[in-house]
């Protein structure tokens, strides 16, 4: 169990139990679908968005606890932030889950999404912690085509 | 050939079975490699290792082209090997076996090759709930070609299927009849004796997905009277990128040609070319015939072993662990059918299969997690996913002792 704990931190089994921002905000104004077909998980990513800034987010679906927990965090990490602040999140955290796994995490850059970092030891599950990211992206660029990880 | 008519076969050595397989004395994530994903694909005996090494060393040639002795004797390996088919599936003639890559190959080249000559705008195809994406997307295919109709057998809540609805659905209009033998989820052995004598009665010709039996139970074609019955042979034990299909020789004669090339010839002129009579008008380009060879030896060893005490072994370990399974709170066994096959598909309460999956992987213990190519399946019982233990000659108790002990250690972690 030892290395599973690395995967499955508190961090991650908190939010899957309780995910955070698990809703549509009453003035979401952007949307966007994903779906993994792989393991069947889907994600929906509704925003509110103001002058290029995320004025609210929320996110509903089904999914595995990796990608549950992942869209929560995400949520927590970029409400309040501007399109360009997100885009470097959105940089960063990709770095984070697919590069080497004997690198050191770069906490500063990520914050507390570096509580995913584990799932770069398990490539298969890679697509189950950007699954959300992808998906806000789309939100984000007003693409109504639903976000697949195949 | 029924089951009951046979005095009962001493059980397997399986202690000595599974150091025939060199791949299970290694480890995955530093524990001892507990392989429960045989419905996916099977492991390998070092008698099929040693009988494609040996043809490497000292058979490889061409097949059905060179006059020297080496393509002679090469060629002779690869047509032994149909025959063992034939023999290993019941068959009258091995002219009745074509080589194909695998199960899903066999459909396409009837999808193809019988389809579209046999089923017209406003025809009919019928499948069953529970088919693997195989034999449901060659048909959907075909259907939509020729505006034909897929029409689906439901099944029942336990993972039967739902008979009593077959005959209603047999139509003046049902071209083909497309089964399972055995459901790669739910495990489920369909009465496919009885489908083809409803589908008979009304002239209807019935294919058989053989994927999951063929390794699993002995099969007798000609007993069964199905039309077409498809296998592969990396489920048998055998090498990857070789399976068969069998076809009935008045229905094979015929089906046109479905790829052309080297081979499937009997004449070729810029004019005209006449194509080769069964089987090898199927069998276009050089041929997988190290996978056949392969294969020929997995089906020498199965054989050796006994399809019956195959059979037997698995409803045994099936047996304990489906008690062992019952026995943790949380956990949803899919496919209660009495006749059933060595697999065990099941969801844990709050837990995503997936995650399941990562926890066991962690344990050494590799089980499949998803949605295993059949989708409308896993819609039918409102699940996204499921994990799927499935056994093979190999395993044994202690595998599902693992297992248990896996799900017990992925509840602690999630609950």
């Amino acid at each position: 169990m030892g290395d599973l704990r690395e995967l499955y931190q508190t961090t991650i089994l908190d939010h899957n139990k309780q995910p955070r921002n698990f809703r549509v905000p009453e003035r979401a104004n952007r949307r966007a679908a994903g779906h993994n077909p792989l393991c069947g998980d889907r994600v929906t990513v509704h925003l509110e968005l103001e002058d290029d800034v995320v004025k609210d987010v929320g996110f509903q679906g089904a999914g595995c606890a990796i990608s549950t927990a992942s869209a929560s965090l995400m949520t927590q990490a970029v409400k309040g932030r501007s399109l360009a602040e997100v885009g470097k999140l959105f940089d960063s955290f990709h770095e984070l889950v697919t590069s080497d796994p004997q690198r050191a995490v770069d906490a500063g850059r990520v914050g507390k999404l570096a509580v995913l970092a584990g799932v770069r030891e398990y490539p298969v599950r890679v697509k189950c912690a950007t699954l959300a990211w992808h998906t806000l992206r789309a939100a984000l660029g007003g693409s109504h085509e639903p976000v697949k990880t195949e | 050939m029924s089951a009951a008519a046979r005095p009962a076969a001493p059980d397997l050595d399986v202690a000595s079975l599974r150091r025939e397989f060199p791949i299970l004395a290694r480890t995955q994530h530093g524990r001892p490699l507990a392989y429960l994903d045989s419905a996916a694909t099977a492991q390998k005996p070092r008698a099929v290792i040693d009988a494609v090494t040996r043809f490497y060393e000292e058979s490889y040639a061409s097949v059905h082209r060179g006059v020297y002795e080496l393509s002679v004797n090469a060629t002779r390996l690869y047509e032994e090997a149909r025959e063992k088919l034939r023999a290993f599936l019941g068959a009258r003639d091995a002219r009745e076996i074509v080589f194909v890559r695998n199960a899903t190959e066999a459909i396409n080249l009837v999808a193809w090759s019988w389809g579209r000559r046999n089923v017209r705008a406003g025809d009919e195809v019928l499948v069953t709930e529970m088919e693997h994406h195989a034999n449901i997307v060659p048909w959907q295919m075909l259907c939509e070609e020729q505006g034909a109709r897929l029409r689906v057998l439901p099944i029942r809540d336990d993972g039967t299927l739902a008979l009593e609805a077959l005959p209603a659905l047999l139509s003046a209009r049902t071209r083909l009849v497309a089964v399972a033998h055995v459901s790669n989820v739910l495990g489920t052995i369909n009465p496919v004796r009885e489908i083809v004598a409803l589908a008979h009665e009304r002239g209807v010709p019935v294919l058989v997905d053989g994927a999951q039996a063929a390794p699993r139970l002995p099969v007798d074609v000609a007993a069964l009277g199905c039309d077409f019955y498809a296998v592969s042979g990396h489920k048998l034990y055998g090498p990857s990128g070789i399976g068969a299909l069998y076809a009935r020789a008045e229905l094979l004669e015929h089906m046109p040609p479905w790829q052309g090339g080297g081979s499937m010839i009997e004449s070729v002129s810029f004019d005209k070319t006449s194509y080769a009579g069964i089987p090898t008008r199927f069998e276009a380009g050089s041929p997988n015939a190290e996978g056949a060879v392969g294969l020929a030896a997995a089906l020498d060893w199965l054989s050796g072993i006994g399809m019956q005490r195959v059979a037997q072994h698995e409803a045994e370990l099936l047996d304990y662990g489906t008690r062992l399974l019952d026995s943790i709170p949380g956990v949803r066994i899919y496919g209660r059918a009495a006749a059933k096959t060595g697999v065990l598909a099941f969801t844990l309460r709050g837990v995503h299969a997936h995650d399941l999956g990562t926890v066991l992987d962690g344990e050494g213990v590799a089980v499949r997690a998803g949605h295993h190519c059949a989708q409308p399946l896993m819609e039918r019982y409102g699940v996204a996913a499921m994990a799927r233990a499935s056994l093979g000659v190999y395993n044994d108790r202690e595998d599902l002792d693992r297992l248990a002990h896996g799900v017990l250690e992925t509840i602690g972690l999630f609950g």
